[in-house]
């Protein structure tokens, strides 16, 4: 008999685990409208201050509030736990590239690029150097990176959509250089890739090794991430725009069947729509990012070198061209580094 | 000590001196130096920035999530890892040898496998994820696994799935079954013989497994991770850490350091109580004695 | 005793099928079925596909690393776990409660706390890094910073090993030997280390699982860099995943898995047959 009753509060214990367990997935509803943007790393302080703005307007425009949640890591690991089943309303991710991927699982649908203005991207970004400040290493241009005793630091272009566009930067560089030719741009680039000391899984840990723990001459890096380190240390980094680099085209777009299901897709559409708004294209200017807005843009020409030349991943052929030219297994990347 | 001559016991204190030397330094360097590097750079903003980092609605939820979580794994693992050392070392059976090995498996492996598993099973990808539907569908509830807290939950039972049984198993492996099964013959019921034999002999492995457990539980980065993407909604404190860390500021690394001197503070309390109440004990049973 | 040897085949002790039923509902609920979740991907792959896959440059490599890392800081935590064992054993001396009380740190500090601190910490501008480098010894970003890490996360296991067993040797071995003319260092070969080496054995072999597989705490301190091979078996799992080539990394999963499940079997018999010549003597 008391066999069973071991067994019967064995089970129970079990049993109210596991349920406790369940039960606290459910979210509470109370018919408020929740919109999941899911993001990359950089952006993070961009939305908290956005979200604030659009929640005021939403308010104004329906009289209801809105609840926004946000979700910031690697563009690439998010796009994947999109695929996985985390319930996005929207995506602003890093990379086109990153979107399609989510189109291709089934959950956008088609033609999402043209869904929003300027092929669905409300602020743009380049590429830029960080360096230490007074320039020690005289570093003005990508052909200074492929000197001697220059240390990089610089993400990995596998792991890291951030790293893809430098890489693509330097090469575009190289091939301008070099009259297109292939090998040289070859050259230049493992030259250059031969003085990267640390390579980080991604974009931020990248600025972190380079900023807090003080490695390397010269961080390669986005545009607004560097813009927010000299803002946080004034004293002791500046930023060098080379001559060429490239339009990096972060881009937003509503994961069609999660706001379905959650009944959200106006509410996506706004919130995104909203990006394009002058208020927004402010705050985007203030966080580091190119506001799309030419405008807007000319009042921040003291923070952006805005005679760079900018290619743009079109140049290439498109993301799907660029990945399987460049960073598959085998592929260039791997040709030139180590492996 | 007697046993031992002058010289001897000299060279043995010689002895003994170096080896706490090491050790005292080994200690130092490898473990203190780290404790005292998160400490000093959580505070590197002042006393009253500290206490502003963990005020946040971001650290309030994580640490909400962080508790139930622990809570419940612990209650898993305890109750399994009772059970399960009770199957290991009283019975003998085919495949004893690969069951007890499966049970370890959660210890060594990869947390980057461990929650890549759970993605790879309630996930959109995942097998398990049209079942899931299907209940929603018929309940009308919205039960998620991943990307929610019970995924969380279960990745960090996962992870700490045997960290009490390996406790157990060894204790109860040198004790031997003779009394188990003496008390057996003599009529006892399984319950009882649990109680009044077993039990005294595993107490110490016990609480010392299910404070093993604690600890990881709290600490559980990598599974964690790969299936819990909202801040302010499913993350644990060690995602907050790394969120926080992530934000490139250099106030909000101080932040995700004293996020952390959070963590090393409750990992040190419940090392503490620990330790007091086995030098409470052994002192009560040499009394005893 | 021989009676109940006979009667082993009967089961005196009640509840083995309940006690068997429960445990294997959880660990297959828990463990196992999730894990065969990520094993049916991989098994997906043709032979040869699973062959190349797993044998490309910078997965062997990494595998290497993670083997060759984790091997030298399971020695080096072997030794120290000795060390440390036997002062908490045997000695009695002001603070060892809290020396005792640290050894578990390791466990509790957040696994990517602990790889920020460190990598921190040995960069050229940190303390103790900067010592180093100024004698020419890089430490973050090197396998040697791989290394440290290891040791880190691996220290609980060897001193957790030993410890037990040693407190069950008596003293009077020692002194017994002792008195039966036997030196220190030879009494320690012949009669003590004997008795620690299957425990010493099982905390290396923890130890080493858990460094072959770790990942927080590494990949911070690593540099990532597959040049100088500092990339870590768990880190191309997860460039894998980023790119989203499930193939690649749940073929890696399944030969880390294979690993760590030998690794362990080993370990689980030698703990058994230990405890079996404990408890026959």
């Amino acid at each position: 008999m008391k066999k069973q009753i071991i067994s019967i509060a064995l089970a129970a214990v079990v049993g109210a685990a596991s349920l406790v367990g369940c039960s606290s997935g459910n979210s509470n509803k109370d018919g408020k409208v929740s919109i999941t943007n899911v993001s990359y790393d950089p952006t993070r302080e961009l939305y908290q201050e956005y979200n604030k703005l659009f929640e005021k307007h939403y308010k104004e425009e329906h009289g209801k509030d809105i609840e926004l949640v946000q979700s910031h890591g690697g563009s690439g690991s998010q796009a994947r736990s999109v695929i996985e089943g985390s319930d996005a309303d929207v995506v602003t991710l890093a990379l086109a590239h990153d979107i399609t991927l989510i189109e291709e699982a089934g959950l956008i649908n088609e033609g999402w690029i043209d869904e929003f203005d300027l092929q669905s991207s409300p602020y743009t970004s380049t590429i830029v150097f960080l360096v230490r400040k007074g320039n020690p290493k005289k570093i003005k241009d990508w052909d200074d990176l492929t000197k001697k005793g220059v240390e990089i630091i610089n993400p990995d272009p596998k792991s890291s959509g951030g790293a893809c566009w430098n890489f693509l930067a330097a090469w575009k560089y190289a091939l301008d250089k070099n009259n297109n030719d292939e090998n040289k741009a070859k050259e230049f680039v493992k030259a250059l890739y031969k003085n990267v000391t640390v390579m980080d899984s991604g974009a931020r840990g990248a600025t972190t090794t380079f900023v807090e723990n003080g490695q390397g001459d010269v961080l390669v890096a986005w545009e607004n991430e560097a813009i927010n380190s000299v803002a946080e240390y004034p004293d002791q980094y500046e930023i060098v725009t080379p001559s060429i680099s490239i339009l990096a085209q972060p881009s937003v777009a509503i994961v069609d069947k999660n706001a379905e299901k959650d009944g959200s897709t106006e509410a996506a559409k706004e919130y995104l729509e909203y990006l394009y708004s002058d208020e927004a294209q402010e705050i985007i200017g203030e966080n580091g990012y190119r506001p799309t807005n030419e405008t807007i843009l000319n009042k921040f020409s003291d923070t952006f070198d805005l005679n760079v030349s900018l290619c743009k991943i079109d140049d290439f052929g498109g993301w799907d061209a660029a990945y399987e030219k460049f960073f598959n297994d085998g592929a260039i990347f791997d040709e030139i580094y180590g492996n | 000590m007697e046993i031992f001559d002058q010289k001897e016991a000299r060279s043995r204190k010689i002895t003994k001196y170096i080896l706490i030397g090491l050790s005292v330094l080994f200690i130092a360097v490898m473990l203190i130096l780290p404790l005292a590097s998160v400490i000093v750079n959580s505070l590197r903003e002042g006393v009253d920035y500290y206490f502003k980092a963990l005020s946040t609605d971001y650290v309030t939820s994580a640490l909400v999530v962080t508790f139930i979580a622990t809570v419940i794994a612990v209650a898993v693992n305890t109750v399994f890892g009772l059970v399960a050392s009770w199957v290991i070392t009283k019975f003998d059976f085919k495949g004893k040898n690969v069951l007890s090995t499966l049970i370890d498996i959660p210890f060594s492996i990869s947390p980057v496998i461990a929650g890549l598993a759970f993605i790879m099973t309630f996930g959109r990808l995942g097998w398990a994820s049209e079942i899931i539907d299907s209940i929603n569908s018929a309940l009308g509830t919205d039960i998620q696994i991943v990307f929610a807290i019970p995924g969380v939950v279960l990745a960090t039972i996962f992870v700490t799935f045997p960290f009490v049984s390996r406790e157990i198993v060894p204790v109860l492996n040198t004790v031997g079954k003779d009394e188990e099964e003496a008390a057996s013959i003599l009529g006892a019921g399984g319950f009882k013989i649990f109680r009044k034999i077993t039990f005294p002999h595993i107490k110490w492995a016990l609480v010392y497994g299910i404070i093993l457990c604690t600890a990881r539980a709290l600490g559980e980065f990598g599974a964690v991770h790969a299936l819990s993407k909202t801040r302010g909604g499913t993350f644990t404190l060690p995602l907050e850490i790394d969120a926080l860390y992530m934000s490139g500021s250099a106030d909000s690394i101080t932040a995700a350091f004293a996020v952390s001197s959070l963590l090393v503070l409750i990992a040190v309390a419940v090392l503490i109580v620990r330790n007091v109440f086995e030098f409470r004990t052994k002192s009560k049973n040499r009394k005893g004695k | 005793m021989a009676l109940f040897k006979r009667n082993k085949q009967v089961r005196v002790i009640p509840g083995f099928k309940l006690t068997l039923g429960i445990t294997i509902a959880l660990l297959s609920l828990l463990v196992l079925i999730p894990l065969a979740s990520v094993l049916v991907y991989s098994f997906k792959l043709s032979p040869s596909e699973f062959w190349k896959l797993i044998t490309a440059s910078n997965v062997l490599n990494a595998f290497a690393t993670s083997i060759v890392c984790a091997l030298i800081a399971a020695l080096i935590n072997s030794v120290f776990g000795l060390i440390l064992a036997w002062v908490l054993v045997k000695y009695d001396f002001p603070g060892k409660r809290i020396l005792d009380g640290l050894i578990e740190l390791p466990f509790a500090l957040p696994t990517a706390v602990a790889g920020i601190t460190l990598s921190k910490m040995y960069s050229d501008t940190g303390f103790p890094g900067s010592f180093f480098s100024s004698i020419g010894l890089d430490i973050s970003y090197t396998k040697i910073g791989i290394v440290i890490a290891l040791i880190f996360i691996g220290i609980p296991f060897t001193v957790r090993a030993v410890q037990p067993v040693l407190e069950k040797l008596d003293n009077q071995y020692e002194e017994a030997a002792y008195i039966l003319g036997s030196s220190r260092r030879r009494t320690f070969r012949k009669v003590i280390f004997p008795e620690l080496f299957p425990s010493l054995l099982t905390g290396f072999g923890l130890a080493l699982a858990r460094g072959i597989g770790e990942y927080g705490s590494v990949i911070y301190i690593s540099g990532n860099s597959a040049k100088d091979n500092t990339q870590v078996v768990s880190y191309v799992i997860m460039q894998k995943l980023e790119r989203m080539d499930y193939a690649s990394a749940t073929a890696i999963a399944l030969v880390l898995l294979i690993i760590s499940f030998v690794l362990l079997f080993v370990i689980n018999i030698i703990q058994i047959r230990r405890s079996r010549r404990i408890s026959v003597r």
